[in-house]
Order: structure tokens, then sequence, then C-alpha cells
């Protein structure tokens, strides 16, 4: 295993896929944006958790985890393109900033 | 030499990632974030994970961005009619993105190091770290409860996307996309 | 564990006859939450199962969120065609909820209860969004999902963090972590962001925009059941966490939460002073709640966690009193969820008029009902850890809550029913299909306010005990 290559550089990757995504959700207009960037943030917990049983102590429960985090975003996706699609035949647009009937 | 090539992968991590938060046009996005699951599944394979990058593919890469496709598809979206609509939000959420990554980077580059009794980098694993029986025999014993968890939470995902996806009344013949998936 | 099976045995068996008709799965509903809330008492001695710990708090958690929901059940029954619910499905996933909740009170281990909390909130995003004939439930259940989604991403990500210093997910891993002298960057990180997570489920302050649209969009038996049941579970999930394992969270992080606990009681007040609707300002004085409740984990002592399971109890039969209520007068056509529509409702119905006023009086903390013993228990124990500046501001808010919730009672005595707009005559006078088991469950929830009110010693008791049965106390 090459010396040079420690935990950092997969910390970093995360760290940067965890911002991308921050970014995707504040700044995209239709649902199906935002659900991506959560996906996002998702994938970078789930690089984390396989850089840490690598290098941490942990051992293999890392890995475990990230099982659970992959099923936790199917169901995700499940349940958010069901509500999306539910939106749509309604009003038509999935667009998050037109919708303004529950204003407060 | 392998240094070379993590930086080269993770050069096109991030350049996929930035693909799915720039393209308008939400398929191109879906597609970039494929890229970005392959990628992270590379990374997978050199931290000694097979069988979980194995699974990214199959289940992540395969099931759920097939599923996204197919309802962009379905919805058959032009994409962002136009940039969001005040600039000033971008501005906004660009500063807190950057903040929170510089404040992310800087604490794991400080304290990376300090993982108690981390595994040096040259560490010698045990054999077949990554493999299936290793996962296979901590996943079924330690976290038997938590498998059975998920598997709990995949049922009401699939019973909630049936409700909210059925059209009323049920004598309709129900959407044929799939509301629920693997 | 046996509750939890049970939970989950009753789960399936209720699939598979949902078309049956709607009042028979209610009721099969009721009967399940009971026989779990008195399985579940807590063994006589702390019995781990893998991550699950079946000890006293947990017992008594799973005791509160049962009782909880069986009332909410109980409500929901005559009003789901009202709102807009058709589907059988509503009982089961309801039931999903409970369960999830139940695992999050139990867990030792961070992923489980993470996915306990994961359950819970599927099963609610999708009772969110069931009242689809109208287009406001299906956008609150979006945005619930949406910010959901978000704040859990959020949280795992914390825990990723949490498990690379502590090299486990364990809770007893993770108390250990402040061992050597003063908490690690990267934990400290960790941390924050496992309490953005629950900052985004108990509503606090930064996170608490999605409330009252959720809360006004979502089908109002919902809306109940989300108030009570759902900030119940979280509340013992941090309980467990940040107060039991991780005594230090509370201490390094304390001036955040400080503030965030006091400024959410005064947003929550101040907004809920300019509602017309009923069901936004029930909304926003569930924020407020939130913001008391939110003082006891800045205290971080024993007496004011037993204080916070006393008032969560408190709390939750008092809202389910006033939701019902308010459910009570919606029919077909015209929810009535403004406050405008109580006009008159002393003279046409006294009996529901005298439980709202139960309940709003006992929500503001009038002597003596629950409310106020819950107050006086919750003040006292932050007192006690020595955070004045935050009880004054607390006590002020209390007095500032007294303003809209009398105000609803004024509305209910005092505004005849004909000086009401001319929109027909208000809903409090119009003719309402006799409701048998809402009706019940109004008195039920009243009773239990005074009750608790009268006779705090029992509740009380318990909480301290369940507390004391945990380990790390």
């Amino acid at each position: 295993m090459p010396e040079a290559l420690g935990l950092q550089h997969f910390l970093l990757v995360g760290a940067a896929l965890f911002c991308m995504g921050l970014y995707c959700v504040l700044t995209r207009r239709n649902a199906i944006g935002i659900l991506m960037g959560v996906e996002l943030v998702l994938n970078a917990a789930n690089v984390n958790y396989i850089a840490f049983s690598r290098y941490g102590v942990g051992g293999v429960d890392g890995q475990v985890f990230s099982i659970f985090v992959i099923m936790l975003a199917a169901a995700e996706a499940a349940i958010g393109l069901a509500i999306v699609l539910g939106i749509y035949r309604r009003s038509g647009s999935i667009d998050v900033s037109q919708m303004t009937s529950l204003r407060g | 030499m392998s240094e070379l090539v993590f930086y080269l992968l993770a050069a096109i991590t991030v350049l996929c990632a930035l693909g799915v938060i720039t393209r308008p046009n939400p398929v191109h996005s879906a597609l970039f974030l494929v890229m970005t699951l392959f990628m992270l599944a590379v990374f997978y394979i050199i931290l000694e994970a097979h069988l979980v990058a194995a699974l990214q593919i199959i289940v992540y890469a395969g099931a759920v961005m097939v599923l996204f496709l197919f309802v962009i598809t379905l919805l058959n979206l032009k994409g962002d009619p136009d940039e969001p609509a005040h600039p000033l939000l971008r501005i906004v959420a660009y500063a807190v993105a950057a903040t929170l990554a510089a404040g992310v980077a800087i604490v794991l580059m400080g304290d990376a190091g300090v993982v108690p009794g981390g595994a040096g980098a040259g560490a010698v694993l045990a054999e077949g770290f990554g493999g299936t029986r290793a996962l296979a025999r901590i996943l079924f014993t330690d976290y038997l409860v938590a498998f059975e968890l998920t598997s709990v939470l995949l049922l009401v995902a699939v019973v909630g996307a049936v409700v909210l996806a059925q059209r009323e009344p049920v004598a309709e013949a129900p959407l044929t996309e799939t509301g629920e998936d693997a | 564990l046996w509750a939890f099976a049970a939970a989950v045995l009753v789960l399936i068996a209720e699939m598979f006859w949902p078309y049956r008709s709607r009042r028979g799965v209610g009721w099969l509903t009721i009967a399940a939450l009971l026989a779990i809330a008195v399985l579940g008492r807590a063994p006589s001695e702390a019995v781990y199962f893998g991550p699950i710990a079946l000890d006293g708090f947990s017992g008594w958690c799973n005791g509160l969120l049962c009782l909880v929901a069986a009332l909410s059940v109980l409500m929901s029954l005559d009003t789901l065609e009202v709102n807009g619910v058709t589907r059988g499905e509503y009982y089961p996933l309801l039931l999903f909820a409970v369960a999830g909740g139940m695992v999050m009170a139990a867990a030792t281990d961070l992923v489980v209860m993470f996915l306990g909390l994961e359950t819970m909130s599927m099963a609610v995003y999708v009772l969110a969004g069931m009242g689809k004939a109208r287009r406001r439930s299906n956008e609150a259940s979006l945005k619930y999902f949406l910010l959901g989604a978000f704040a859990s991403a959020f949280m795992l990500y914390g825990i990723a963090l949490l498990y690379s210093q502590a090299g486990s997910t364990d809770l007893a891993a993770m108390a250990g972590l402040a061992g050597e002298g003063g908490t690690s960057a990267v934990t400290r990180l960790g941390a924050a962001l496992l309490l953005v997570g629950f900052g985004f489920k108990i509503a606090a302050v930064p996170f608490h925009l999605w409330a009252p649209d959720v809360y006004e969009g979502a089908p109002s038996p919902v809306t109940a059941f989300m108030a009570t049941v759902v900030k119940a579970a979280a509340f013992a999930a941090l309980l467990r966490s940040v107060l039991l394992a991780m005594p230090w969270v509370a201490g390094e992080l304390q001036t955040p939460l400080w503030v965030a606990a006091a400024a959410t009681m005064t947003v929550g007040n101040l907004a809920a002073l300019r509602q017309r609707s009923l069901k936004r300002m029930l909304a926003f004085s569930s924020v407020a709640h939130t913001g008391y409740l939110a003082m006891a984990v800045v205290a971080g002592t024993s007496e004011a966690a037993a204080a916070l399971l006393f008032y969560l109890a408190a709390y939750a039969a008092m809202n389910l009193g006033a939701f019902a209520v308010m459910m009570l007068l919606a029919d077909r056509g015209r929810p009535a969820e403004n406050i405008s529509d109580l006009a008159g409702l002393g003279r046409a119905r006294p009996l529901a008029a005298l439980a709202m006023t139960v309940c709003m009086l006992s929500l503001t903390g009038i002597p003596p009902l629950g409310g106020f013993v819950a107050k006086v228990s919750l003040f006292g124990a932050v007192l006690d850890a020595g955070f004045y500046t935050l009880v004054v501001v607390a006590v002020l808010n209390s007095v500032l809550s007294a303003a809209y919730y009398l105000g609803v009672i004024r509305a209910m005595y005092f505004d005849d029913a004909d000086s009401v707009a001319a929109g027909g005559a208000s809903a409090a006078s119009r003719v309402l299909p006799s409701r048998p088991a809402l009706t019940v469950s109004i008195l039920l929830a009243a009773l239990a306010v005074v009750l608790i009110g009268l006779s705090p010693s029992p509740l009380l008791g318990s909480s301290l005990r369940a507390l004391a049965s945990v380990a790390g106390f």
C-alpha cells in the first residue's frame, strides 16, 4: 500500500462531496435536483465510513454502515420520487419555489 | 505511482460532482451522478472495501439511478427554465458551502492523524478484509438487529410509495411507473 | 424486545386487511397499541438485546409513545374521511411510525437509533402526504421530506465523524470520548452535526421553518400525531444520546444550545401571536414548547431529564385535547381551522368548549392544571443547574403565550356566533355529524390534563425511576 495515501486524502474527497451536495440542495429549484444533492451528501458520508473502517480502529464495521447507507438511499429515493410524482400529477410542476399555497 | 492514480481519480470525481450541480438539465446531472458513483466504487476498492464497491455499483448506480432517470423521463422535464431566480440565493448558498468546506477540511486535515490507534497506511490487513465473508460474519452477528431494522425501513418505503403513487380510486390501473423499487 | 416484536407483528398483520371497514382496522390498532403499552412496561432489570436496551427508560418511553399514539388513533377514527384520507394504509403506517419511535428510544447504538429515526420519518412523510385530495397535503409532505432527508444526511455525516473517533458507534464508547482531556475538533464537529439532525426533528429554531407549513398542510389527525409522538420520540433519543451517553456535548456546545433554546421559545410564541388559523397557532405553540424542553437538554442534570419526560407527557395530553376539539368542528366542506370558527362554541357545545379551555389554560401553565406542574418542575430543575437568565426568558415567554391561548378562549365564549363574518353560521353552531370516538378522546385528554395537574407525583416518580435505571446515571 503506498505510504503517502493516508486517511486525509479520502476525508478531503468526502468533505468536498459533502459541500457540493449542500450547495446543490440549496440552489436547485426542482425537487429531483434537491434529491440528487441529498444523494451526494449520503455518498460523502459513505466515503467517510469506508475510509475510517480502513484506517481507523473500527475494523470492518464501517463497511456494514455503508451498506445501511446505500439501503437508506434506496428507500429515500423510492419515497421521494413517489411524493414528487404525486405533486406533479396534481400541479404540473415540481418547482419548489412556486409552491406558495402554504405560505405562513 | 498509485498516489498519482488517486489524484487523477479524485479530480474526476470532483468534476463529475460539479457536473451534477451545475447542469441545468436534470438528465445530465443524473448521468453525472452515476459517473460519480462509479468513481466512488473505485475508491472503495482502493480502500479494500470490495463488497461495498460491488454493492454500490449494483444497487446504487444500478437501481436508484435508474429510478431517477425513469422518473425524470416520465415527467419529461425540460430542465430548470432559468437560473435560480435571485442570484443572491446562489451567492449565499455558495458562501455557506465554501465556509463549511473550509471548516470541515481544516478539522479533518488537522486531526485526521489523531484517529486513535488507527492502522497505519501500510498496515497489513486481515486477509480478505473487505471481502464478503468478513462482512457477512459481522453483519449477521453484531448487527443483526440493525439489519432487520433496515428491512422494516424498506417495507415502509414500499408501502409509502404505493400509497402515494397510486391513483384514486384504486379501481383504475395504478401508474405503471415503478413507484416502488428494489 | 417483546414490545418491539409485538409492534412489528401487528404491522404485518395489519397489512393484510387494509380494505376492511376503516373503523374496524382503527379499533384493532388501538387494541394493539394498548397491548404494547402494557407489555412494554420495563422488565425489572435492564435486558440488553444487541443494541436495543430494554431498561426502565425505554419501557417508560414505550408506554408514553403507545398511549399517546392510541389516543391519536382514537381521535382519527371519525375524522379521516373529512381530512381527505381515504386509504386503508393510514393505521399500519402509523404503527410503523410508533415502532420506529420505540426503537429510537431504546437504541444504545447511534446507527440503530438513526435507523429507527428514519423508519419513523419515512412513515410520517407518507402520512403527511396522504390527504391527496388537497394540494396542501402533497406540498406539506414534499417540504417535510426534502428537509428531513437533508437533515438526516447531515446527521449521518456527523455519526461518521463520531465513529472515527470512538472506533464504534456504540453510545458507551462515545461516553469515553471526552476522556483524554477535552474533545478533539472532529468529535465536536461530529456532535454538532448530530445535533443539527436532532434540531430539525424537534423543530428547534434554526430548523423550525418547516414546522408551521407542514403542520398546517398535513391532515389534522396526522398533525396531532406529529406534534406529540414524533416530538416525544425525538426528545427521548436526544435525551438518551446527549444527556446520558455524551454529557460532554452539553458542556462543549453549551452556548449554541443555550441560544437555540431561548430563540425557539421566543420565536414560537411571537409567531403564534399573529396567527389567525388555529392550526398554525398550535404549530407555533408546539415550537415554543420545544424551546422549553430544549432548556432541559441545556441543563443536563438528571432532574432536568426527569422533568423533561414529565413535561413531554403533560404536553402530549394538552396538545391532543386541543387538536381533538379543533377536529370536532371540521366537517365535509369546511375544515374549521380558523380561530374565528370557534366563535360561540361556548353556547353551542359547552362540553367541547370546556375541554378546549382546560387544554389552553394548561398549555399556558395556569396553576391547577398539568401544564403548570410540568413547567414548575422543569423550570426548577433548570434553575438548580444554574441557568437563571434562561429561566427568566422562559417565564417571560409563558406570560407571552398566555396572550394567544386566552385569545382562543375569548373567541369561544365572548364572541357570539352572529358577530362572525356573514359566511354562514360559524362552524360551532352548525349541525355536525356526531363523532363518538372523537368526543371520548377529548374527554380523555382533558381528564388526563386535570389528573396530571392534581396528582403529579405518580407520573413524576415513574419518570425519575425510569431515568435512574439507565446506565450512566
